[in-house]
């Protein structure tokens, strides 16, 4: 029996002697539509790139590195967005990867089954909860009481840093790096755990066998063998991160400055798209727009890829 | 330990161990450096698992402060009108959010119909026909669609669908949220299709059933409640979606009549009361949510209950 | 499972998938043609949505035939959506600008229908009444005057408790109407101003929180001692936020309330287009940051039957609707420019 591995040549590959027209007829529908897949990246690549043609063309290069964002001087750059939508990624990393490995480890192989499949189930249902109800309750809950307990205590005590220096408001790159890692918690998570579970039973019980804890059992002949795959997965929270919406557009301020602290408000490539998208009132306006939505494709695409990559050898499940 | 005895080895002569094992002898109590080395590793194997357990209780507590809200602020507006009423102007009690939530089904119905095909079909291509090669790019085109950020597909949409035909219509809602499902279906058909045993093709093949019909039959029929779910999923995923609906949809305040016309959905209704002013809409903005959390929670536990016994434990070689 | 019978197990398959199709079929199909009511979109403005969504609940209670269908996406939506024609009528807080009107497929008019405040909230413990001045104002939002206990708000406000707390500048992430209004008037009282950010519905602004929609802004207001930002006068009711009395152009302190708005609006030069602007306009008792709103309608309807039923809600609302405006904090047209906007919307021809 073979193993259900992505890298597994085609199940029914064998031609009849007599090539039905039925036959030629189901294999050709089927290969049109997973075509399609190919047909939408390019129909959204191009969608993209036909609407950012005017301000590819009024700024070219320079919107990448320009910080100024005036849509009344009709003067736009995107680097505060890029910077925004990187460092909020990077701070919900932070923040997401060592407690979605550890609860991974924990729900792999430190817990009993029904444990597991409780616990799993409410992580999974973590990961459903749209993005609005998400943003609603960071902006009426999270932020307030961030605003009157974590941060005064992070900048009592590490306000020497710049990091943590400047006022507090509450919506803040912070917040919103936390809230991207509450969304992407349960998708690296649910990965990790596959890969940690897709590790050969032989391999844990040779370690058990030679007397080891069961930590030890988890760190010499698990994680070892994981560790390409857990990079994978983490790069594919990080693709996640980029593109999340609704719910950072709440809690990050909305400021388009690269911000110079934690506290201080910032701006990300799709918060800004979806606030003036319906907004946008003239070509040039919604072109620089387009071309915001051309950026955070490119830098998804990227992540993805490159994720995809390293979790190519390890057998994928089935995950959104 | 000796292998060949499985007895402890002797100590080597002067070292710690065996001055240590001679005290030991003589009745002095003292620990020996690998008694205490054995006993930190177990310390280490119980710090590491407090800490795992603790990680797992902080991943789990957004989720129990975000139910715990949406639940106290959303039950006191949920009854009978909100399952039955229009919404009505500020300031009139008694509106409600019933073409929000038949629209987000009509939506959801419409993505279906569009995606459901496509995915399948193209899933069933990723399992059963190609090449290696090909296939590969396939599924790679597909995760990257995956990735695509679900505000980009509106504004493809709406430069796609919505100038052309001059209007928001429910059918540019119900292609938006479409395309975001075919390659998760694409995805999580093709896996469910190579848990089909490779036993049932062959015998079908012996049998001289053509292979389409091997196919559609008996490989499809097998796998079908595998695809059911995954298709139950992608839809329960983009019934949350809002920002794709807010340039293709568009949203409704009345009843959608025609699927050329702007239609209500759940998270656009949810959203824009969200944002008012108005304690009332606030109300029914949370109420909103929690039928929306409802909606997509039964969801997943009935695709939990159903695939129970197809949880795969650690994949053992043969 | 099993597989007996080849053919007859075939034409079950196909029979099911038949029926199955057939009920999709109708279930879309089906109510789509039962009723014959019409629908007219709308899109624009939050600033007058309260009002409107009243007006088009009314107005479906007097002709059952047809129903309006508003979405308040923003002013720049609104302008946006009508020019691409993907909705029946626009409305906006901000006039159209002129390259934009020129770029329209068609003749595009602008009906004003009411007129509204955009006032100054604040958060600041301990003090009541905030009074402020044009200049004063715009400092503030320049990051000039940074902090409450500043020696010219002190001047403006003499005996009243300002704290020494730092000023935050909250304004909308979003673009928006009551933006292009607030902006308007700041540009108008500074030429600093009109400089650094100057008028539109989307600004660059010099600092500040960016907060989405009139509730973000009243939101994060409401919630944050020391902070000031401008939202429209149903908002700041409807929260319970302390507004501030800004200094007309006669030299009064004014609160803003319909009162002071209809007195700025009965003041208002409007021209043919009646693209006017509101701020500062004269009289005693005048608020002076106020702005009227659009309904951008083509001149032309390309379609008969809805541009009639357009035109009658029009003619409606211009003089029955006006009833509903003071309740929800709008003031309505007076006289003599309600007579000139509606012998301008008998031009509308269908």
């Amino acid at each position: 029996m073979k193993l259900a591995s992505a890298e597994a040549p085609p199940l029914s590959g064998r031609k009849l002697p007599e090539s039905h027209v039925g036959d030629q007829a189901f294999k050709g529908l089927t290969f049109g539509m997973a075509l399609a897949v190919f047909g939408l990246v390019i129909l959204v690549g191009y969608e993209l790139a036909n609407g950012s043609r005017l301000a590819l063309h009024q700024f070219g290069w320079h919107f990448l590195t320009s910080t100024d964002w005036d849509p009344v001087q009709e003067q736009f750059g995107a680097l505060p967005f890029i910077f925004g939508t990187l460092a909020s990624s990077v701070i919900a990393l932070f923040i997401a990867v060592p407690l979605s490995l550890g609860t991974a480890i924990f729900l792999s192989e430190l817990a009993p089954l029904w444990v597991q499949q409780v616990l799993t189930f409410f992580i999974e249902l973590l990961a459903a909860v749209p993005s609005v109800i998400l943003g609603l309750w960071g902006i009426f809950v999270m932020v307030p009481w961030l605003r009157e307990h974590p941060f005064p205590w992070l900048r009592q005590v590490f306000g020497f840093l710049p990091l943590f220096s400047g006022p507090i408001y509450g919506v803040s790159l912070l917040a919103g790096g936390i809230i991207i890692a509450i969304m992407i918690v349960p998708i690296i998570t649910s990965v990790s755990r596959e890969i940690l579970r897709s590790v050969p039973g032989l391999e844990r019980e040779a370690a058990f066998a030679l007397g080891a804890t069961r930590w030890e059992v988890t760190r010499v002949a698990v994680l070892s063998h994981a560790k390409r795959g857990l990079f994978g997965a983490v790069i594919l929270g990080l693709g996640r991160a980029l593109g999340e919406t609704m719910a950072v557009t709440m809690v990050i301020g909305n400021r388009p400055e690269i911000a110079k602290s934690l506290f201080a408000p910032s701006y990300t490539l799709a918060s800004a798209v979806a606030n003036e998208f319906a907004e946008a009132t003239t070509n040039l306006y919604l072109s620089a727009l387009f071309e915001l939505g051309l950026v955070l494709l490119g830098v998804t695409v990227l992540v993805n890829a490159l994720a995809r990559l390293l979790l190519k050898t390890v057998a994928e499940p089935a995950f959104q | 330990m000796s292998l060949k005895t499985g007895l402890p080895l002797p100590a080597p002569p002067g070292s710690p161990e065996a001055k240590a094992e001679t005290l030991g002898r003589a009745g002095v109590g003292i620990d020996s450096k690998q008694e205490s080395y054995h006993r930190w590793r177990n310390v280490k194997n119980g710090l590491v698992q407090a800490v795992t357990c603790l990680c797992t209780l902080a991943v789990l507590l957004p989720l129990a402060l975000v139910f715990n809200h949406v639940l106290k602020s959303g039950l006191s507006a949920v009854n009978l009108t909100f399952f039955t009423g229009l919404p009505k102007p500020v300031g009139e009690p008694g509106g409600g959010m019933a073409n929000a939530i038949v629209g987000t089904f009509e939506l959801l119905g419409l993505a279906a119909l569009l995606g459901v095909p496509v995915g399948v079909c193209g899933g069933i291509f990723l399992a059963e026909y190609g090449s290696t090669k090909l296939n590969w790019w396939i599924r790679f085109a597909a995760d990257v669609l995956n990735g695509v950020p679900s505000i980009i597909w509106g504004m493809v949409v709406y430069a796609l669908v919505v100038v052309p035909r001059k209007g928001f219509s429910a059918w540019a809602g119900g292609i938006v949220l479409g395309m975001i499902i075919v390659p998760l279906i694409m995805r999580t058909s093709e896996e469910m299709l190579r848990l089909v045993p490779q036993g049932y093709r062959e015998a079908a093949l012996a049998l001289g059933i053509s292979q389409w019909r091997t196919l559609v039959q008996i490989v499809l029929r097998t796998a079908l409640r595998g695809i059911t779910t995954g298709i139950l999923l992608a839809l329960a995923r983009v019934a949350g979606e809002t920002a794709p609906l807010l340039f293709t949809a568009f949203g409704n305040r009345f009843w959608n009549h025609s699927l050329n016309d702007p239609i209500a959905a759940l998270p656009l209704q949810i959203f824009s009361y969200a944002i008012s002013p108005y304690e009332d809409w606030h109300r029914q903005a949370w109420a909103g949510a929690l039928v929306l959390l409802v909606l997509v929670a039964l969801v997943n536990v009935s695709v939990r209950l159903l695939t129970r016994e197809r949880s795969n434990r650690g994949r053992l070689p043969l | 499972m099993g597989v007996e019978g080849g053919e007859s197990l075939m034409i079950t398959i196909k029979q099911r998938w038949l029926g199955g199709a057939a009920i999709a079929f109708l279930a879309l199909a089906g109510p789509t043609r039962l009723c014959a009511q019409m629908l007219i979109n709308g899109a624009g403005a939050t600033f007058p949505y309260p009002l409107y969504s009243k007006w088009f609940d009314e107005y479906a209670r007097i002709d059952p035939s047809v129903r309006f269908n508003y979405q308040s996406i923003g002013s720049g939506g609104g302008q946006k959506q009508i020019l691409a024609q993907t909705v029946d009528f626009g409305a906006s807080d901000g006039p159209m600008s002129d390259a934009n009107l020129a770029s329209a497929p068609a003749k595009l008019l602008h009906i004003p229908t009411v007129a509204g405040a955009v006032v100054v909230t604040y958060n600041v413990p301990g003090l009541v009444g905030l009074k402020l001045d044009g200049p004063t104002l715009a400092d503030i939002f320049l990051g000039n005057l940074t902090s409450w206990d500043d020696r010219r708000l002190g001047a403006l406000n003499p005996g009243a408790k300002l704290p020494k707390m730092d000023i935050v500048v909250v304004h909308r992430s979003d673009g928006s109407g009551t933006t292009y209004i607030f902006t308007d008037y700041l540009s108008s009282v500074s030429q600093d101003w009109e400089r650094k950010a100057g008028r539109n519905t989307s600004v660059k602004w010099p600092i500040g929180l960016g907060a989405k929609g009139n509730e973000g802004v009243a939101g994060q207001v409401k919630q944050m001692p020391g902070t000031v930002g401008y939202v429209e006068l149903a908002y700041a009711h409807q929260n319970s936020l302390p507004t501030a009395a800004i200094k007309n152009a006669d030299g009064n302190y004014v609160t803003p309330s319909v009162s002071s708005v209809t007195q700025a609006l009965a003041a208002a030069k409007a021209g043919e287009d009646f693209r006017f602007s509101m701020n500062n306009d004269p009289g005693s008792k005048s608020y002076p940051i106020a702005g009227a709103t659009w309904l951008l309608v083509y001149e032309r309807q390309k379609d008969p039957v809805k541009g009639k039923k357009l035109v009658e809600f029009l003619n409606w609302a211009l003089t029955e609707g006006q009833e509903l405006a003071a309740p929800l904090d709008y003031a309505p047209l007076p006289q003599n420019l309600q007579a000139r906007v509606l012998e301008r919307v008998k031009a509308i021809s269908y």
